[in-house]
Parts: structure tokens; sequence; C-alpha cells
């Protein structure tokens, strides 16, 4: 009774019984695999599961495989899906801002209100605890970190807080975009290229793991004394970071076409290059857009650390280091600065997710 | 191997309905008044096409899924107190076997659940490993294993804590013809050799007749009990039971009554063209291999 | 390559024929020395940016300055594992919080979501003013938060995302949600964690470097490397920039190790063995 393990005879493999479709193409192929689920509509044995009694958000979350999904929301539609991570993101500061509060209302400095917005009402607390990191020094009140904003950023100039890390952050930006983009054209390249040639990948995978095992951030002055402090390093920190990613997820993508789609172009009698660009290329995008998601991010940190160590140019990284030296005057300043990147971030995410909505629309099941 | 002396049948369900919301915010009828006796011993099948709530039926049995009316008793108690006791095993369509157990901690898994331990505990998974012939692989992982073997470690499992009765959803529906039928015959070897009452889902007709003493045809929206079809085939039976008249007979038989002709139905559910005339024994063979749907 | 033996397999070339493990380990090795012959010419001539040194300079202030390049990567060391510590073990804790309470998800799901967006190293001199920037605290700081959110974020995914047959199987045993928590969630999570756990490994010492680069005691490599650089001792730096990776990679192996006695049978699922 000896069973050879055969892939195709796996039990759980939803093997489609279904009269085979004449296909327009091999990605047609894998957009009908995913949709090879049974709808709870018509088929109530589908849905059974789903539907017990006793249901919690936990075996809705199962189902929909992807736990932020499920307790987010459940809007399916692609820009439905895009709002439901701007709503996230959205959530993510008024939460973020009520922990704040709360511990400064906890264990900080003496809360001390009066005329609160000419209102007349005043406001005095006095929090049961002292924890010197949630002190106004350490841990200013949102508010007075926003009020900081709209005040002149130094002595003497019109310009106010909020216009000059704009500019700061639209240098940065900058930056960290041209990184973005050469990173992730590097990293497809470099995993077009593994993908067809295993001796490649067997020579250079490995420093491509080590590469980023060692802190790129030791790299950095190196690479600013190297070619000088100016937005070319910045650029080269950022597209070291964003390679890697780019790089391990878009291979993954690249080899995740089912086998029987590979035999599908195969018997079309179609080159490597082909079999590249109808199947290996689209089936890879989804995992694309993962890697730059997490990239965008990357992209702006190594920037801000690119300018970090020698004060680069007039961007965030630089505006952090002169602030964070202002920090016993006004700690505010560089609470705004962190926030202001922080938008930054989100901004780039973003803009990543938008385009992955947009491009991914009429595929089922894309990432959240 | 129906026990004539059983007093009480192991599972008796009455009026069973069970309906589901669905997303326009209706409903829709899985079951409605399902009344079937299962005794102890006997070997069920539920046959019908997709939507025939049959997986449902078999989840309500099992206390997986609770029934929108009607009443159930398993072993002589609600189908709850029947879980709570672990009083039956069960075998899914996958496998479900737990990556990070070996064969062997996967059948002990319900051995651990229920607190048996030490020489009884090894004994038991000795027994039932030997039962489906995998005591060579105890020490695998079951990404090693093939589906069919992976089903067997399933079964092997199921049976670990010896209960009254054993429900299998469509185990082997992912599974090639020939791999198919030769667990069909083990698992015929398992029920000769421990007297458990069986309930087995399916959508094969083959498989239905070879296995059970009796086979319960099901229609589809709503689901319901259309024919039962007495499977007098004798025991023990092999291979060569596959290819006797009878065999074909009762395929037949069951074919008919999934198409909706059955001997006590005024008129059928659904209209097949082309077929008005019953085949004869020798045409019907030439296709009694083929699984509906 | 015509498409009928696209999939066919090559000759094995003479590369294979030396045996599996020459097979794997060759072709880097050779792509290692050849870069390090490129780098000592090219830096000899001159043809390469200063900054940028040559191995044999590197070596030389290896040796001279061994005592103290040492120490600072020991120093280092300890605040990357500090802070891989601490991000780890809140990680976890947060992520069965998550799981058992639908709340709790609720909440910290967008802001896990939300902090994977911004740049968190923004937050380096902050935790050196809370901490006092000689203290190792401040950079251990720096690295938890950067360790915590892929941690929270996988353990979550794998406590959660279970297959609903699994469950099944469970309810059909008739066991409590605690039970179902040990025997099924928490080993179907431990690849999650681990894969999440390698790339925090590299996260901490980025965090604990960064954090270095905006003040610290002189002894750590990050103001090693910094100082060196700036002083025009370009071997120096880079002998700092090296020991940095050491120990980054030391620790990544060593939690590969650990991996591979903890959940044995993914190592080899994932890597095809059989």
């Amino acid at each position: 009774m000896n069973d050879e393990r055969a892939p195709e005879s796996t039990p759980g493999a939803e093997s489609a019984a279904h009269s085979p479709e004449p296909y327009e193409s091999a990605s047609d192929l894998l957009v009908h695999q995913a949709e090879e689920r049974a709808d709870p509509l018509t088929d109530p044995e589908a849905g059974e599961i789903a539907l017990d009694v006793g249901d919690t958000a936990d075996d809705v979350a199962i189902h929909t495989s992807r736990g932020a999904e499920a307790v987010v929301g459940r809007w399916q539609t692609p820009w439905g899906r895009f709002a439901r991570t701007a709503l996230a993101l959205g959530a993510f500061f008024i939460i973020a801002g009520l922990i704040w509060e709360t511990l400064k209302w906890f264990g900080g400095t003496p809360w001390r209100f009066e005329n609160i917005l000419g209102t007349g009402i005043d406001y005095f607390h006095d929090p049961p605890f002292r924890v010197l990191q949630f002190s106004d020094r350490q841990l200013p009140h949102i508010w007075d970190i926003l009020y900081e904003l709209v005040e002149p950023f130094q002595r003497g100039s019109d310009e106010t807080l909020l216009q000059f890390l704009l500019g700061a952050a639209l240098f940065t930006a900058r930056q960290a975009f041209i990184g973005f983009t050469l990173g992730a054209l590097i990293g497809i390249g470099i995993a077009s290229i593994f993908v067809h040639s295993l001796r490649s990948e067997r020579a250079f995978m490995p420093y491509v793991v080590a590469s980023q095992t060692i802190p790129i951030v030791a790299l950095a002055p190196v690479i600013a004394l190297a070619v000088g402090l100016g937005p070319v390093a910045v650029v080269i920190v950022a597209t070291y970071l964003t390679f890697f990613p780019v790089t391990i997820s878009q291979l993954r993508g690249l080899r995740s076409p089912d086998p029987r789609a590979m035999e599908l172009m195969r018997s079309y009698g179609a080159s490597r290059w082909d079999i590249y660009r109808k199947l290996r290329f689209p089936a890879s995008v989804p995992f694309l857009f993962t890697a730059l998601k997490v990239a965008a991010t990357w992209a702006i940190i190594g920037a801000i650390i690119g300018e970090g160590p020698g004060g680069v140019g007039e961007g965030l990284g630089k505006a952090i280091i002169s602030f964070s030296q202002q920090y016993i005057t006004g700690p505010e300043k560089l609470w705004a600065t962190i926030l202001i990147a922080s938008l930054v971030g989100i901004v780039a995410f973003l803009a990543v997710r938008a385009a992955e909505v947009l491009v991914l629309r009429n595929r089922p099941g894309a990432n959240p | 191997m129906t026990d004539a002396t059983a007093d009480r049948p192991v599972v008796h369900l009455s009026g069973l309905d069970k309906s589901f919301p669905t997303k326009g915010g209706g409903e829709t009828a899985a079951l409605q008044g399902i009344d079937l006796d299962v005794q102890t011993g006997e070997f069920i099948s539920l046959i019908g096409p997709s939507g025939c709530g049959k997986s449902t039926l078999l989840r309500i049995v099992g206390d997986l899924i609770e029934p929108t009316a009607g009443s159930v008793e398993v072993n002589g108690k609600s189908a709850r107190q029947a879980r709570v006791d672990r009083d039956y095993g069960i075998v899914f369509q996958a496998p479900v076997l737990f990556d990070w157990r070996s064969v062997e901690a996967n059948v002990r898994l319900p051995l651990e659940i229920s607190g048996v331990t030490g020489a009884e505990r090894d004994k038991r998974i000795d027994e039932m490993l030997d039962l489906v012939e995998l005591s060579g692989f105890r020490d695998h992982y079951p990404h090693q294993l093939s589906g069919g073997m992976q089903q067997r470690v399933a079964i092997a499992r199921a049976l670990a804590l010896q209960p009254a009765l054993l429900l299998m959803d469509e185990p082997f529906g992912a599974l090639d013809e020939m791999t198919r039928e030769r667990l069909n015959a083990e698992v015929l070897r398992i029920w000769r050799a421990t007297g458990k009452t069986v309930i087995f889902v399916t959508h094969s007709i083959p498989e239905a007749v070879f296995l059970s003493t009796r086979a319960v045809v099901m229609s589809p929206r709503p689901g319901r009990i259309s024919h039962v079809v007495d499977v007098d085939l004798p025991q023990p039976r092999s291979e060569d039971s596959r290819e006797t008249d009878r065999y074909y007979e009762l395929v037949t038989e069951v074919r008919e009554a999934l198409r909706g002709r059955t001997p006590d139905a005024d008129k059928p559910d659904t209209d097949t063209p082309g077929t008005d005339e019953p085949a004869s024994p020798s045409q019907e063979r030439a296709r009694a291999e083929g699984s509906f749907g | 390559m015509t498409a009928g033996t696209a999939a066919a397999k090559r000759q094995p070339g003479w590369l294979a024929r030396l045996g599996p493990r020459a097979g794997k380990i060759l072709p880097p090795l050779v792509v290692f020395v050849v870069l390090v012959l490129l780098w000592e010419i090219l830096g000899k001539a001159g043809s390469i940016p200063r900054p940028l040194s040559t191995p044999t300079s590197m070596a030389d202030a290896l040796v001279e300055h061994a005592d103290v390049l040492l120490r600072s990567a020991w120093a280092t060391l300890i605040e990357a594992l500090g802070g891989l510590l601490i991000g780890t073990a809140l990680g976890l804790i947060m992520a069965f919080a998550a799981a058992r309470f639908i709340v709790a998800r609720d909440i910290l799901l967008p802001l896990a979501i939300g902090a994977a967006a911004i740049p968190l190293v923004a937050l380096a001199p902050i935790f050196n003013n809370w901490f006092g920037i000689a203290n190792p605290l401040s950079k251990m700081a720096m690295s938890a938060v950067l360790v915590f959110f892929p941690i929270f974020i996988s353990a979550t995914r794998g406590l959660v995302e279970v297959s609903p047959s699994a469950l099944e199987l469970m309810r059909s045993y008739a066991v409590s949600d605690t039970e179902v928590l040990r025997r099924v969630r928490v080993p179907n999570m431990l690849p999650f964690f681990f894969t999440a756990l390698k790339v925090s490994t590299t996260l901490a010492f980025i965090g604990a470097i960064v954090a270095e680069y905006f003040g610290g005691t002189s002894e750590v490599i990050g103001r090693v490397v910094l100082t060196a650089m700036f002083a025009g001792n370009f071997g120096l730096g880079w002998a700092g920039i090296l020991l940095g990776a050491l120990a980054a990679i030391v620790a990544y192996l060593v939690v590969s190790a650990v991996e591979r006695r903890a959940i044995p049978w993914y190592i080899s699922l994932r890597d095809g063995d059989i």
C-alpha cells in the first residue's frame, strides 16, 4: 500500500472538476483559479461554517484569511479596500493621540488650563503619578505641538514651522522617490535574472541577504563621505534599503505561477521571454506591491538617515538633527518634525496602496 | 451487519430543518423535514448533488452546526452531549492533519485531549496505525505522505477514542479513482473489524453502493431525502462485488433516484431528455463507473 | 532556448559534480574572493573614492584598535539584543491579547498598520532624551520599537489565521479555547513568528546604530564609525562596519539555529526535503 507521493492527488488541493474552458491567456487561467471558490449564496454548504451559530469575528477573520481585513471592515470593492486602509491610518492617529494624552493624564505634568479657547472654562488636573517621560518637557501636549506648527520656525523669520517642515519634507521626499524608483528597478532586475539563472542566484543571493543583515545605517556616513555630502548620498542609501524587499518579493512572485499555467504556455510554444512577459511578470505584480509598500517607507527612512549624520541638505533628517539639539528649549519642534515625517511616510504608503488598488482592481483576493 | 437486538438507533433525526441567512437578507433552506434512523453497525451513505445539504446534515449529527428545527439524538443523547462525550470520530474531505506533528503524534491528539496516558495510550496508537497499515510511517510528517496516506492517518485518528459512530465527509473526494477504490476496500475492512456505525457522505454512486448497507439519496433546494436504497449486496464485499449484476442494478436504482425517478415518486424532479426507456443492465454496465455531477 | 526544452534538466555541470555542498558554497565564495581582490586593487590604485578604503587598511585598523573595536561591538550587540528581547516580548504579549480580544485587535491593528508606514527612526533623538544619551536603554528603546511591529503583526496573523477545518476538528473534540490555543494556534503561529524574528534581528541592529548616530557613548559601533570617518581614519571606520555586520550576522545565524530546533517540521517543508 505504498502510494507514490503525487501532488495532483493531495486532498484539499481544490482540483477543478469543471469542464475545461478555453482561456485567452495564462493570466486568465490564474484569475479563474483564484475565483474557484464556492459562493455561499448558491451553495449553502460552502457558507456553512462562516454562518454557524455563535459566529464571532474570529470565525469571519479566519474565513477571509486576513485578520486585519475582517476586523476593519468588509468593504470588498477596490476603492472600498483603499478607503479601509486610509481609515485605518486615520484611526492610527486618533488612537495614538488618545493614548498619548491618556498617558499624560495619568503621569504627566499637572494640567492647568484657564479660559480654554475663550469659553471661560477652566480645567485643572493633578495626575496621580509622575513619570518623567510623560512630562510636558518630554511629551508635550498635542495641542502645543500643533500650535508650534503655526508659529514662525525661528526668530526673525516669516516662515511658519509648518511651511519650513513641508519644504524639508519635499526635499527628503524627492530623494526618497528617486531612491525608491531606482531600488525598485534594481530589485526587479535582480529578481528577473535570478529566476532565469539558478547559478546567479546561488552565487549572489547570499550577498543580497547579507547586504541587509549589515545595518546599512553603518554604511551611511561612508557613502556620504565617498560621494560628497549631497543628494547623491541620500539617494544611494534610499536605493540600498529599497532593493532588498523588492528583490525577495519579486523573486517569489516570478516563481509563483502554478506549474499548470507554465505548461499551458509551453504548449503554446512560448519562448522564455514570452513566458516572462505574459505569465511570470503579471503573476508577480501582487508580490511586487507588497514589497513596494514596505519599500516606500524604507526609502524615506533611508533618505532621512542619508541626510542624518552629515546633516545634508535641507531635508527632514537635517531638521531632526537641528531640533534635537534645541530640545532643551523646546521639544515641540522636534515632535512637530516627527509628525510631519510620519505624514510623509503615510502619504507615500497610501500612494503605493492607491496604485496597487488601481492596478489590481480586477483581481480577486488582492492584499488588504 | 445490523444488530437485530439493538433497542435504539445510534442516530435518530426527526423533522430536521436547517436554513441559512443569505447576503441579501433572505434565507435559504439547506435541509427540510429530514427523518432518518441509523441502527448500530449500519453503514449509511448520504449521496446527492451539490447543494443538497448532505454535508450540512453530517455536521448537524456532529453538533458542529445547529438545526433550525427538529430533533437530533445521537447515542441516546442530544447531539451536544454526544460531542462533549466524544462519541464520534470525524474525517473531513481534507485530512486536516497538524503539520507540526508526526503521524504518530497526530493519531495521539485525541488521546491527549481525553487524558489517556501511558501504556494504554501507546497501545491504542499502535493498534490504530496497524489498522490503517501505516506503522512504518509513524515518524513521518504529513507533508512527506501522499494524499491517500494522509487520509488513512485521519481515519486512524478518528478511531483513536474508539467512538461508536464514525462520520466521514467525502473523505476520498480529492483522490484519484484507483486510490479511492483501494481506500474504499480499506474502509470496509476497518468497518468489519471494528463494528462501528458509519455515516458516509459522497457524490460518487459506485462508492455509495459498494460501501453502504443503505444509501440515502438526497435532492437539493431544499435538501430532502428523496429515496433510500437498501443495498443488499452480500458481505463481505470485495472488488468482485463491483462486477455483479445486482451491483449494477443498485447503481441504476441510485442513479435513477438522483434523477428524480424513484419507484414511488409521482413525477421526476428533473426532466432529462433522451432517457425515457430504462437501459438494459449491460448498457448500464458501460456507464456504471461514472459519478454523478 | 526553444519552448520544449525550457523545463528540461540541464546536464549537471562540473560544479554540481563536486557534490551538493560544494555546489552551494563555491559560487558565493568565488564571488567573495573576486570582490575582495577587486576592492583591494582598485583601492590601492585610487580608482575609487578614498573613504571606501581597502581591505588591507581595514585589517590593519582591526589589529591596531582591536580592544576598542571589540568593546564597541559588544556594547552595540547588547543594545540590539536588549531591544530585540523587549520588542519581542511586548509583541508576543500584544499578539495574544489581540488574538483573544476583538477590542484589543481593533485598537492595535490600525496602530500597527499606521506605524508600519512612518519612519520610526525619527524617534531616536526622543529616546536619547528620555533615557539619557549615554544610557544603553535609549538605544534599546529604539530597537524595541522597530522590532515590536513585525513581531506583533506576524504573531497575530499566526494565531488568528488557522484553517477552519482544524477548528472544526477541535470542536468535534469539545475542548476549551485554551486547549485550542495550545494545540493549534500556537504551533500554527511559530513559522510566522520566526520569519518575523529573523527580520527583526536586522531591525534591532539598525535601531541601535541609528540611535547611536544621534548621540551616545564613544564606545559603540555607530559612534566609532562616525568619528573615524569624519576624522579621515577610513580603515578604522570600515573595521567598525565589519564588526557591526559580523555581530548582526551572528545574531541572525543564532536565531536561524533556534528556528531549526524549534520548528524542524517547517524547515523541512519550506526547504523542500523529500
